[in-house]
């Protein structure tokens, strides 16, 4: 797999990793999504006895399990962040790689966000929004305690900022 | 009615001609479905369909009243608040200072009764901030009160004098009857055809006349079915193109009869207003301090006509096909001159800029992108047809396919363009719906770099300016990476300099000959 300094976009990566334990977090999500594909196929098997869901259902558990052993260390390798007085910059994706620059003095709100995986893991998101539909910043995988330390720095970063952000 | 506490801005109400125009507008709507009740219910006797009408009249006008009493609004010095609803409560507020159109439309009905529907369009806030409000309706010198008093938010504008002082008025544009010839060329043409055959099914009903009963029709089909099939073919395909010119005739007089473009000036700031509509007129206003930009879109029959629209880039507007249009279908020139003087600049340093060619790797690109899924539609019918006997003519057909993939994705690539001027980022793309951006750069509040596997291994990315106004974002497309990144620092000091690697980096295998990212100096 390509590594960073292939993708020749002179920018130098955000500087902090996201959690260690968005990797579990990573590979339980898509376990569960294998599992929903799998469970079926091995229940019909059971049911009707085709003989070629056997073949189905071996070919999507190996592929989910090389899926989920191989990409979230890959996802964690590329997911990056960095928030400096200007600017909030991120970099994620595997397949499409996102970069996105958000200035700070157009940031208008700040959301954390907890979902049931994250909770168990003690992780969490940040969700910083411009005025553009087009604009949110999203840190995903962010240690529960570090995001919700970040949310209170950026909210009070953006509100020293004047203006009406737009 | 509740109490408020500590308010001095009193609640107003919609005009009282509402009790009688609501009712109205909803029995108008409701008409196809009274034709039908009266056409089938031929069976049942009088007096039911008598109550049944008189019930459904109490009803809207029942509907009418509870609507006005509960439907209140009111503007304070800082936002605009329209509470409404009986057993659904709405309250909405718009803060006013970020008020960006106000958007006067008045159907028939209003304007039997000299009434005005006003859409305030904002800039989204917070989440929990409406994108807007609409007063359905107020008369029509409250609301042009209205539209001056919520575009010019210098907190101390007292509505009374801002009404006594007429407004400067500047015409930059006027309706030119010759740009009908644009009408058919644009997609309401599709459009047109639906009206046309419905309306005229619809008379033919309300007649009681079926249409295969007809002689001179019945004979024609006959006739028509006896001859040759190309015959039959070509005088279908003349009656629908008669149709769709038709209707998109019609259709282009309804919206665009009486266009004017003016700019009002009003306290501190300035609006750009486009007026419009034979049957349904409107006037929009857009805020211009807070415009951000222009676009020129050139579908492409419309571009083959050497026509193009000009629609302006502004937060609040509309997002369907009509939102924002300054004009209507126009010759190119026209188009541009237009955006240049809603922008206040030179067409050549926006939409008509000499736009920098995108690299080789690009057309590479367009073209795999567009004879890819093309190939795999031409390998199915080859498949299909030779499991299909009777669909063995599919694979050779669908060659024909090819060609014109091809076309569109050379025409794509030769269509991709970007510069940057003194105050804008202008950049092009698309083959069936043409895009020339003009984004003002201090509109920019933020980007997004993107980069798939594919345009990896050629070291192309495509940049995304991030903006409040229009679609959110404006995509250039296939840049290569030094590039995207020079444009971006270019286009908006200081925000990404801090993330700019030292420019001796090794671009590895983009082959491109193209320019040095010095060259973007504004």
């Amino acid at each position: 797999m390509a590594t960073r300094t292939t993708t020749a976009l002179p920018l130098r990566p955000p500087a902090h990793q996201v959690s260690p334990r968005a990797v579990r977090w990573w590979q339980l999500r898509d376990l569960i999504t294998v599992l929903v594909l799998l469970v079926p196929q091995v229940v019909l098997e059971i049911v009707f006895g085709t003989g070629w869901l056997v073949v189905t259902a071996i070919v999507t558990a190996v592929s989910g399990a090389a899926y989920v052993l191989a990409v979230p260390p890959l996802l964690f390798r590329i997911h990056r962040w960095e928030i400096t007085d200007e600017a909030v910059y991120t970099l994620s994706g595997w397949l499409v790689r996102e970069w996105r620059i958000a200035p700070i003095s157009r940031v208008q709100t700040v959301d954390t966000e907890h979902g049931p995986l994250q909770q168990l893991l003690k992780l969490a998101s940040v969700t910083v929004t411009t005025a553009s539909a087009k604009g949110p910043v999203t840190i995903r995988g962010l240690d529960a305690a570090d995001a919700a330390e970040l949310a209170r720095v950026l909210t009070e970063t953006t509100q020293a900022s004047v203006g009406d952000a737009t | 009615m509740t109490t408020e506490l500590a308010v001095e801005t009193p609640w107003r109400r919609l005009d009282p001609r509402m009790l009688v125009v609501t009712p109205l507008g909803m029995a108008v709507r409701l008409l196809p479905a009274f034709a039908l009740v009266l056409i089938t219910g031929g069976g049942t006797d009088d007096r039911g369909r008598l109550i049944g009408t008189g019930v459904a009249i109490v009803l809207m006008v029942a509907l009418g009243v509870v609507r006005w009493r509960t439907t209140r609004y009111r503007i304070t010095p800082d936002r605009v608040e329209l509470h409404s609803g009986w057993l659904r409560r709405q309250r909405r507020s718009v803060p006013r200072d970020r008020i960006r159109t106000v958007d006067l439309t008045a159907k028939l009905e209003h304007r039997l009764f000299g009434l005005s529907v006003v859409k305030v369009g904002s800039a989204s806030g917070s989440s929990t901030e409406h994108h807007g409000l609409s007063l359905d309706a107020v008369s029509r010198a409250e609301a042009d009160l209205l539209r001056r008093e919520l575009l010019d938010h210098s907190p101390a504008s007292v509505p009374v004098a801002a009404a006594a002082a007429p407004a400067p008025v500047e015409v930059l544009a006027r309706l030119d009857w010759s740009w009908l010839r644009f009408a058919p060329l644009t997609f309401s043409s599709l459009a047109g055809v639906g009206v046309i055959a419905a309306a005229a099914f619809n008379i033919l009903t309300d007649l009681g006349v079926n249409p295969t009963e007809i002689g001179a029709v019945d004979d024609a089909a006959i006739r028509l079915s006896r001859g040759p099939v190309w015959a039959a073919v070509g005088v279908v395909a003349a009656i629908v193109l008669a149709a769709a010119v038709v209707g998109a005739v019609a259709l282009f007089t309804e919206r665009w009869f009486g266009y004017r473009l003016t700019r009002e000036r009003s306290g501190e700031g300035s609006a750009l207003r486009v007026h419009r509509g034979l049957l349904t007129r409107r006037s929009l206003s857009v805020a211009e301090r807070r415009m951000r930009g222009a676009e020129i879109v050139e579908p492409l029959l419309l571009r083959a006509g050497r026509g193009a629209q000009c629609r302006a880039l502004s937060a609040g507007l509309a997002r369907d096909a009509q939102g924002g249009v300054l004009q209507p279908p126009a010759p190119r020139a026209e188009a541009h001159r237009v955006a240049a003087a809603a922008l206040r600049e030179h067409p050549s340093e926006i939409t008509a800029a000499v736009l920098r060619r995108h690299p080789r790797a690009a057309l590479n690109r367009r073209m795999t992108r567009a004879l890819g899924p093309t190939s795999v539609l031409v390998v199915v019918a080859f498949v299909v047809g030779a499991l299909v006997p009777w669909l063995a003519w599919a694979g050779p057909t669908s060659l024909v396919l090819l060609p014109v993939a091809a076309l569109v994705g050379w025409d794509r690539y030769r269509n991709l363009g970007h510069e940057l001027t003194s105050r804008y980022l202008v950049s092009r793309q698309g083959s069936v719906a043409r895009r020339t951006v003009a984004l003002q750069r201090s509109g920019v509040i933020g980007w997004t770099v993107r980069q798939s596997i594919f345009q990896r291994r050629v070291g192309l990315v495509t940049l995304e300016a991030v903006t409040g106004a229009g679609a959110g974002g404006y995509a250039v497309l296939d840049l290569t990476a030094a590039d995207a990144v020079a444009l971006a620092d270019a286009a908006v000091p200081d925000l990404l300099a801090p993330f700019r690697m030292a420019p001796s980096v090794d671009h590895g295998k983009t082959a491109d000959g193209g320019s040095p990212s010095t060259t973007f100096s504004p």
